[in-house]
């Protein structure tokens, strides 16, 4: 993070983030464990990296002009990312969502100065996929970023997330990071097998409850078309308990507040730091938990039950 | 023995149940054999007799194409997911 500098405008602070060592989490001394907290972002997300890009990108390639309109389906983070730099850069955001994302962020979202298009809640990401596709396609002014398919995305992680893990640290042996459009994954994965090419890229992948799984069908699998996934080497599905189990072992032992990935990206580094004698395990928390505090998992006894309906990230 | 979890997308086909004992010693056995007992899931699981791309199978939590795939050895009392392809990304 930039310290004792000045910014010309709040997108310069994008990216830089800090990586900080969780000794308390660490299941023995010989495996050192580090998390990037993209949290610190300032939207407040690893999605800022990724808005940024997309528009710097579709500005100096002429595509995006003045009088244009930005959309994009989102179940938050991005949207409120691209509702900064679309506020700065001065083009309206539309963005398409889920039903079911918490009021914080839908509220974020129309503070920033987004409006908003909701998807059905049972049809999750994919559903919003679905119908901003469908908006831009009938209306020609709106121009779609659209982090799935965008290759922007994959590079803003390999110039920005990947390189600055690589530069922190002098060796690491495993990266872990939550799965959403792969982005993350693809960019700061080839990022870090540059500079160790024997690391393992491994990503969480969320366990949908049952009631969301339940309307849909086989042929709504939908594969960001930036997602190789022959370039990961482990992929560990993780169920919202076990993320929420995560969320509470990273705020009690080390003192960081993640969001819903968060926890599950430190459930799977603690199973694959326990498949390590020694070494150096570094995750990506993408946000904080500040936007996931109406829900009501928190302190419920049964996570399952509190999670359903609903897509977390 | 393996204890396969079956999505809502697949209960139709096995007759409403949420999970199904399972035999064999590689994912691609244990497949075998559900298609066997159900043959309604083969459409769905498989594709040219390999396990469909838009399916991911789990095995104790690990998505089995980063291990040896449908060779995955399956160990007694390993629990099997099975899970239709979908995006994320918030």
């Amino acid at each position: 993070m930039a310290s004792n500098t000045l910014a010309p405008t709040l997108l310069d602070l994008v990216g830089s983030t800090p990586l900080v060592e969780l000794p308390r989490l660490s299941p023995s001394p010989r495996v050192r464990l580090f998390a990037k907290l993209e949290g610190q972002n300032p939207t407040g997300s690893i999605k800022d990296r990724v808005a940024k890009a997309m528009v710097d990108v579709a500005e100096a390639s002429g595509e995006l002009e003045p009088g244009r309109r930005l959309l994009e389906p989102t179940s938050g983070n991005t949207g409120i990312s691209l509702a900064l730099v679309a506020k700065l850069r001065g083009y309206p955001l539309t963005c398409v969502l889920p039903a079911s994302v918490t009021d914080e962020r839908r509220r974020l979202l129309r503070l920033y100065g987004a409006e908003l298009v909701e998807s059905p809640a049972e049809e999750g990401s994919n559903g919003a996929v679905r119908l901003a596709l469908e908006l831009a396609e009938r209306d020609p002014s709106y121009f779609m970023p659209f982090q799935y398919a965008n290759e922007a995305n994959p590079r803003a992680h390999y110039e920005g997330t990947g390189a600055e893990i690589a530069s922190a640290l002098d060796r690491v042996d495993v990266l872990v990071a939550g799965l959403g459009t792969g982005g993350t994954l693809m960019g700061a994965g080839a990022r870090l097998r540059d500079s160790f090419p024997e690391i393992t890229v491994a990503a969480a992948e969320p366990l949908p409850g049952d009631e969301v799984m339940g309307l849909r069908s086989l042929d709504d699998g939908y594969v960001p078309p930036i997602l190789d996934v022959s370039k990961l080497d482990r992929k560990l599905l993780v169920s919202n308990e076990e993320s929420v189990s995560g969320l509470r072992l990273l705020l009690e032992r080390e003192g960081i507040f993640g969001g819903v990935s968060s926890g599950a990206v430190v459930h799977a580094a603690l199973r694959l730091a326990g498949e390590l004698d020694e070494g150096v395990v570094a995750c990506i928390l993408a946000d904080g938990g500040w936007k996931y505090l109406s829900a009501g998992f928190w302190d419920a006894d049964d996570v399952e039950s509190a999670m359903e309906r609903s897509v977390w990230w | 023995m393996a204890a396969v979890r079956i999505p809502p997308t697949l209960r139709a086909e096995v007759g409403g149940l949420r999970h199904l004992d399972a035999r064999g010693d590689t994912v691609a056995e244990v497949i075998d054999d559900l298609v066997e007992r159900y043959p309604a899931l083969e459409r769905q699981l498989l594709e040219d007799g390999e396990p469909a791309p838009f399916v991911n199978v789990f095995l104790d939590g690990e998505d089995v194409r980063m291990l040896d795939g449908a060779d995955t050895p399956v160990r007694d009392g390993a629990t099997i997911i099975l899970l239709p392809a979908m995006a994320g990304g918030l």
